[in-house]
Parts: C-alpha cells; sequence; structure tokens
C-alpha cells in the first residue's frame, strides 16, 4: 500500500457531530409525519431518509475518502437499484 | 516476516456483497412500493397499527450503535484497545437492545392477533393482509440481519482483545464495521415506510 492512500483516522468529535445529524434528521421525519402533507408524504420521509443514508455511507461508512473503485461501482449499484424500482414501477402504473 | 495485505481489495470484496445485500433489500421494497400504489388506505391502516414510540426508539439505538462501531475503529486506529473494546461491547449491548426491542413489538403485535395468517389478517382487506405480510417479511429479515452483524462483531471483538487485530491490520473489524452500518442504513428505509406511512 503506497503512503499516500494510507487511512484517514476520524475524530470521536467528527463522528459525534453525524451522529447528531443523523438524531436531528430521525427528529424531523418523525416530526413530520404528523402534519398531513397529501401526495408529498412519501416523496418527504424518503427525501429525509435518504440524507441519513447519505450521512452514513459518506463518513461512518467512510465512501468520501475511497478510492474511485469503490466510489463507481456503488453509484453504479445504486444505478441499478433506481432502475430496477422505476422500471417495475412504470409497469405497475401504467397497466 | 512482512505479509503483503492488499487492502483496498479486501475491502472491495466486502463492498461488491454488500452490493448483493442492497438488491436483496432493494427487491422487497420494489414489492412495498408497488402494493403501497395499489393499496395506499390499507397501508396507511397498517401503518397506524405500529408504535411509533418503538419504531423511533430502535431507530436511535442502531443511529448510536453505528457511531460506537465506527469510533471503535478510531480507537483501534489510535491505538488505544481498552477504547475499542468498550465502544464494541456498547454495540453489541445495543444490538441487543435492538432485538428486545423487536421481541415486545412482535409479541404484541402477536396478542392482537396481527401475525401471518391469522384469523384476524385474512378476514380483512388485502391490502392490510399485504402490509402485514411485507412488514413480517422485511423486519424479520432486518432482524436477521442484526443477528449476523452482532456475531461479526463478535468475533472483532475478540480478535481487538487477542491483539490480532491491530492499527496494522483491521480489515476484519472494519468489515464488520460495514456490515453493521449497512443494517443501520435498511433500518434508516424501513422506519418511516411502515411506521410513518400515514
Amino acid at each position: 500500500m503506497s503512503e499516500h492512500e494510507s487511512e484517514h483516522i476520524l475524530s470521536y468529535g467528527f463522528l459525534a457531530q453525524i451522529l447528531g445529524g443523523l438524531v436531528v434528521l430521525t427528529g424531523v421525519t418523525v416530526g413530520v409525519s404528523y402534519i398531513d402533507w397529501g401526495f408529498l408524504n412519501v416523496p418527504i420521509a424518503l427525501f429525509v431518509a435518504s440524507s441519513k443514508a447519505t450521512l452514513v455511507l459518506l463518513f461512518f461508512m467512510h465512501i468520501k475518502f475511497e478510492g474511485m473503485v469503490i466510489k463507481v461501482s456503488f453509484i453504479s449499484t445504486m444505478l441499478f437499484l433506481a432502475i430496477m424500482i422505476s422500471f417495475t414501477f412504470w409497469d405497475v402504473a401504467f397497466r | 516476516m512482512e505479509t503483503a495485505i492488499d487492502k483496498t481489495g479486501v475491502k472491495i470484496g466486502m463492498w461488491i456483497f454488500l452490493y448483493s445485500e442492497i438488491i436483496l433489500f432493494g427487491g422487497l421494497f420494489v414489492l412495498y412500493a408497488v402494493y403501497f400504489h395499489t393499496f395506499p388506505e390499507d397501508f396507511a391502516e397498517g401503518g397506524k397499527e405500529l408504535n411509533r414510540i418503538f419504531g423511533t426508539a430502535n431507530t436511535l439505538v442502531l443511529l448510536i450503535s453505528s457511531f460506537t462501531v465506527a469510533a471503535s475503529i478510531t480507537a483501534v486506529q489510535r491505538r488505544k484497545k481498552g477504547q475499542a473494546i468498550g465502544f464494541l461491547i456498547f454495540s453489541l449491548l445495543c444490538g441487543l437492545a435492538f432485538l428486545v426491542n423487536k421481541y415486545f413489538e412482535w409479541g404484541a403485535k402477536f396478542h392482537h392477533d396481527l401475525y401471518p395468517n391469522s384469523d384476524l389478517l385474512l378476514d380483512s382487506e388485502p391490502g392490510f393482509n399485504i402490509f402485514f405480510g411485507l412488514y413480517y417479511t422485511i423486519t424479520g429479515l432486518h432482524g436477521l440481519h442484526v443477528i449476523i452483524g452482532m456475531v461479526l462483531l463478535s468475533i472483532s471483538l475478540g480478535l481487538v482483545i487477542r491483539d490480532k487485530v491491530t492499527d496494522q491490520r483491521y480489515a476484519m473489524l472494519e468489515n464488520s464495521g460495514l456490515y453493521w452500518h449497512l443494517v443501520d442504513l435498511i433500518w434508516i428505509y424501513v422506519f418511516p415506510l411502515f411506521y410513518l406511512v400515514l
């Protein structure tokens, strides 16, 4: 392993900040669920969930500090998942 | 003697496995999406049966345990063995708390005749039955992942104690951590979809 890719150490304080952000977003998602936003209910819930997922992926799972292989393969998986969900959905929704 | 270890390769292998896990749960979420589209009222009705307090508590337990797992890696990198052991034991206790919570939650549902093939579900609207079918399948499969994650973390804990996981070589701990974060990640989507649908 070459020197420049030596591991990146995340401090406890930084990790605690991420946890704080995740707890706040959990509060947000529970809070907004008491209000009926009509057809926006699910998109809002998924948006907050995806923000939380992004924090976990980037920092707890360290993707932000990984090389191109993991970054690109992860994004490809997400694209595949999006195709899987959206194409199934188009089929069902317009049947 | 110096053995060459491909740290990046070890991690890529774990990620490829995690991608297959993401697609596994993705398939179940597709089912959820399609049935939610067909039976929106029944799903909202089903969601009201689930306890938000339990759901929120379990969300917080998993988030905190994810933090402590990430912190245990920092501790290992800084050669603070005692702290790493403490963080890992705390994470395992969080996993246990999650499962105990889940036990009481499922128990309460069973008590109200809300379990697969119960008379109440068979006689109710099809969407309501499907909602609980998906609830038990997805939270059950997720619970199984929590147990596997706890086994992996316990093995890593043992390796840390026996000095097999050090600041020079901690791939086992790192990959167990990735698995644990994935469990957390899935729960982040399960929680709003089941507990918070209106």
